[in-house]
């Protein structure tokens, strides 16, 4: 990077808020995702959104990309730098601004820890929803450009639901505030739509407004399992079928608990095919109901057994055990190359089944689990990538995936991103014009594409 | 194991696929924000040497210096990343490069790593020096020189550190075989460790005394070689299985039902003899035997059914916080059996300390290789306990014990640190001698 942007961005910052040193750019060059690397050539930490700006407008007048980074958890290669881009961190922006339990709402800044949204919410009776497993490490502006989805995604949606306002600094280093704290409000385009899932592509998002829900009064946590992973498949459909919306329905197959149990060492039943993780929330009365036919419906369906948490330390073990699957798979091998295909719920039962099938014909090992009351799963290939031959047949095994996830009406990607990592597929599932359509809106907002330029598409 | 990062097993590294689940439990990236100061940033670095993409640099020896050692990580990475192994590898590349050299370190390496504590007699006597010293009128005159700035500040931190050395070793209080006076259950052998033997023999006396009320026959050599952890954390990996096979020879696993450690940083160590010696033909089994016995004593003595003192060594209830050592909490994955040790005391009332298994700042040397860091880890730890109102802290590792003694008494608070060991120890003897204060 050239000395007279570093000393720029120096005089700005202050040079404890500037790295340079290989030392400090190696550990940027990557995110979550398996196999994406580059080395950056500068990281920033900016305080306020007008320090943002300053920073994105001393990197236009160079000519360099900018790479937007959270905490660089993201699984499709979205804060992945390109080579001698400016890295433009957010972590140290991590204040909560204000809540306000009259209008239930929340204003952080967009490095806050996912996690702390809702303790902070907590402490006023109040509930933010969204939870990914990443929660204790992701940023809410990560989770913004991702639209992350979470455990309780069923009930209570992913993070657009809560998204009520923004501040969002343009490529052209212009700052704009978008939505309000209004309930209702149709003046004009909904903006910050546009910005949630945009991947870092369309702006910096340095401020959010978010909505609160009073925080459920009772929960109650479900564990069944099964011999047939056909049946948890069922089951779950019997369950929505039975006009039941449980805030979390979770799923994890043989390997998967096999790894978890490795870790957590909490006990899960290790001999069987699969296990659904259930909660329901809300009105104790309801709660106590709902539970009851869960268990019953899951019985009916054929689980061998269903177990029910003691205590809220058993439901949290459970809940971050679960949350600890994907990283955990990465026990058995080296390479852990994850999925994040969703199909219309109906169709779940064929699709696991699909999977389960290739990764047989290909001969590779895949651990499957995911957010099955959403359709979304995670089938997540074991393999190593330094072994040529087998990364081809991962290749091929993932074509086929995504071949029959459209065939069935789903989708690439239900809350990762497409990033780097599911590219190769974007054109294929939108077709031509609506494709077209999302590049116009990319050279709309940036012309000179700025941010995090080769994500999305190229 | 392997003695560079380019040797070493690639899939080792491989392992950590990036995920960011241990950020949160890294006191060091809890302090800067930087993801070179994190797990997962330095594992990244490593790789990075390991690949050829980077020199061993001094920010690298900085980072890895930087680092506590205190395996965090460890237990919080799903992905079961072997942290322990991949920093004792770079700190061995690091002084096999030579970045850190210099003739004062170099001498301060070799009199400690190379000579007291290869030499046990020697240890010895360099504590009855340093008791010598403590004794005479001498340490007070040189505290003196530091209040006028006449010696370094580094000396004078060290000197508020080292240990008050205790009155007698534990050659001179524990005989080589002591057996229960009632039926024999088991035989164990019991380590009794270098700091520990210099600065606190008597929880040495304590641990043997508690075994033995739990019908262990105790066998204790008089003369024990160092364990080698301290070597292995700082980049010796050939003394530290030097002296892993002197005491596989003079200890021979066969012979014991449990060998027993009882400071958290020697058995982290002494459990993984096996990965240290894997490559030795005449060794590796012994040693792979020798791991399968080792055993901390509070897990011990869970796993042999700990009988409940009936007497209580203190006249009064006494709220008791337990502070874990990282490497009893994390290296061992000990981490409910002290507790439940606490439990068993009549009269104590165990209160749960905020952060219990976040590192305290001891850390082996890192007190005074980085005072800085060490001494805000000790501050947060101090408030956590203030905040517990706990009249006793109970730790079982010496470096915590130090550590937290002097912050402690540096800000005046009445708290004491006791180790669990001698909490019931005092109970036992309560029990056959009641009208003898403990
Ligand atoms: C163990 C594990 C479990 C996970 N579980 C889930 C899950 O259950 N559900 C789920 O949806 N995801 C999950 N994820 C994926 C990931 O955590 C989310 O995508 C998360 O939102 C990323 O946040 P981050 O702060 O790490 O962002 P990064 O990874 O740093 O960035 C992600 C993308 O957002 C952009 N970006 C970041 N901050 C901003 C900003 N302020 N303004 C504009 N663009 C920005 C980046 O450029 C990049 O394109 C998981 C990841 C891991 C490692
Ligand atoms: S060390 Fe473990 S928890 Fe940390 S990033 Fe690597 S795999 Fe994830
Ligand atoms: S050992 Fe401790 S300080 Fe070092 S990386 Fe792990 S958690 Fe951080």
């Amino acid at each position: 990077m050239r000395e007279s942007l570093v000393q720029a961005l120096i005089d700005l910052l202050g040079s404890e808020r500037v790295l340079t040193a290989i030392e400090d750019l190696i550990p940027y060059g990557f995110d979550g995702t398996a196999t994406f690397k580059a080395t950056p050539g500068a990281v920033v930490f900016p305080n306020t959104t007008e320090e943002v700006s300053a920073c994105v407008r001393l990197a236009n007048d160079a000519g360099i990309p900018i790479v937007t980074r959270g905490s660089g958890t993201g699984l499709s290669g979205g804060s992945v730098p390109t080579d001698h881009a400016l890295v433009i961190c957010l972590v140290q922006m991590d204040r909560i601004l204000s809540v306000d339990p009259r209008n239930l709402t929340l204003r952080a800044q967009a490095g806050v820890i996912t996690a702390k949204l809702d303790e902070t919410a907590a402490e006023h009776g109040l509930f933010y929803p969204p939870d990914p497993g990443s929660l204790r490490i992701s940023t809410i502006g990560g989770n913004v450009a991702e639209n992350s989805g979470g455990l309780r995604g069923l009930k209570y949606g992913v993070t657009r639901n809560y998204v009520m306002g923004m501040e969002v600094v343009l490529p052209d280093g212009r700052i704009v505030s978008l939505g309000n704290a209004c309930v209702k409000d149709v003046a004009g385009y909904s903006m910050k739509d546009l910005f949630v899932g945009s991947e870092g592509t369309l702006g910096i998002v340095t401020e959010v407004l978010l909505k609160l829900l009073p925080r459920p009064l009772a929960r109650r946590t479900l564990l069944a399992t099964f011999d047939r992973m056909e049946d948890a498949a069922e089951t779950v459909s019997s369950i929505i079928a039975a006009r039941i919306i449980p805030c979390t329905l979770e799923f994890l197959d043989r390997i998967t608990i096999g790894c978890v149990e490795d870790y957590a060492k909490i006990g899960l039943p290790t001999d069987c095919e699969a296990i659904l993780l259930m909660e329901t929330d809300g009105h104790p009365a309801a709660v106590e109901d709902e539970a009851t036919r869960m268990v019953e419906i899951a019985r009916t369906h054929g689980a061998r057994e269903v177990q029910i948490a003691q205590d809220e330390q058993e439901a949290l073990k459970l809940a971050s055990a679960r949350r600890s699957a994907f990283s955990a798979l990465a026990r058995v091998r080296p390479t852990t190359i994850l999925e994040d295909i969703t199909v219309p719920r109906s169709a779940l039962a064929e699709m696991v089944s699909f999977i389960a099938a290739t990764a047989t014909r290909h001969g590779l090992m895949v651990g499957t689990f995911g957010h099955m009351g959403d359709g979304n799963l995670h089938p997540t290939f074991l393999t190593d990538e330094r072994d040529e031959e087998e990364m081809q047949r991962v290749h091929l095994a993932l074509e086929a995936i995504v071949e029959k996830t459209l065939s069935l009406g789903g989708t690439i990607t239900g809350e990762h991103g497409v990033g780097l990592a599911k590219k190769p597929w974007l054109k294929q599932q939108l077709g031509d014009a609506s494709y077209e359509l999302m590049r116009t809106v990319k050279h709309a907002l940036d012309p000179h594409n700025r941010l995090n330029p080769g994500k999305i598409f190229d | 194991m392997a003695g560079s990062l380019k040797q070493l097993d690639y899939s080792i590294l491989q392992q950590c696929m990036h995920c960011g689940m241990c950020l949160p439990t890294c006191p060091t990236f809890d302090a800067t924000k930087r993801e070179r100061s994190s797990p997962r940033g330095r594992i990244a670095l490593m790789r990075a040497v390991a690949d050829g993409e980077m020199e061993i640099t001094r920010g690298f020896a900085d980072e890895m210096s930087y680092c506590l050692g205190c395996l965090a990580c460890q237990t919080a990475c799903p992905a079961g990343v072997d942290y322990a192994q991949l920093f004792e590898t770079a700190r061995a590349d690091i002084e096999k490069s030579g970045i850190n050299a210099s003739p004062l370190r170099g001498f301060w390496r070799f009199i400690t790593l190379r000579v007291l504590f290869m030499r046990p007699r020697l240890l010895r006597m360099a504590g009855r020096l340093l008791r010598l010293y403590q004794g005479s009128g001498l340490e007070s005159f040189t505290k003196r020189l530091h209040q006028m700035r006449i010696l370094p500040a580094e000396l004078g931190r060290l000197e508020a550190l080292s240990p008050r050395i205790s009155d007698r070793f534990s050659n001179e209080m524990i005989d080589p075989v002591e057996r229960p006076g009632n039926d024999i259950r088991f035989k164990v052998a019991l380590l009794t460790g270098c700091v520990q033997d210099l600065a606190f023999s008597e929880i040495n006396r304590d641990t043997a005394d508690v075994l033995l009320a739990n019908g262990c026959e105790v066998h204790t050599p008089p003369v024990q070689s160092c364990c080698g952890s301290l070597h292995s954390h700082n980049g010796e990996p050939i003394l530290a299985a030097e002296l892993a096979r002197r005491m596989i020879d003079q200890l021979p696993p066969d012979d014991y039902d449990a060998i027993i450690s009882n400071a958290g940083g020697c058995g982290s160590h002494l459990r993984h003899y096996g990965t240290l010696l894997e490559d030795d033909p005449a060794y590796a089994d012994k040693a792979r035997n020798w791991d399968s016995k080792l055993r901390d004593i509070h897990e011990w003595l869970v796993e042999i059914g700990c009988r409940a003192p009936f007497s209580s060594a203190n006249p009064d209830s006494m709220t008791v916080a337990y502070h874990e050592s990282c490497h009893l909490a994390h290296g061992q994955k000990v981490t409910q059996q002290p507790r439940q040790l606490l439990q068993l005391l009549p009269g104590v009332k165990l209160v749960e300390l905020k952060e219990s298994s976040w590192c305290c700042g001891s850390a082996g040397i890192y007190s005074i290789t980085q005072p800085e860091q060490s001494a805000a880890l000790l501050d947060r730890k101090l408030k956590h306990l203030q905040d517990s109102g706990a009249a006793v802290l109970a730790t079982s590792n010496p470096g915590c014990h130090l550590q937290i003694e002097s912050g402690l008494k540096a800000i005046g608070s009445p708290i004491e640190v006791i180790q669990p060991v001698t909490l019931l120890a005092r109970s036992y003897r309560q029990e056959t001698s009641p009208s003898i204060s403990p």
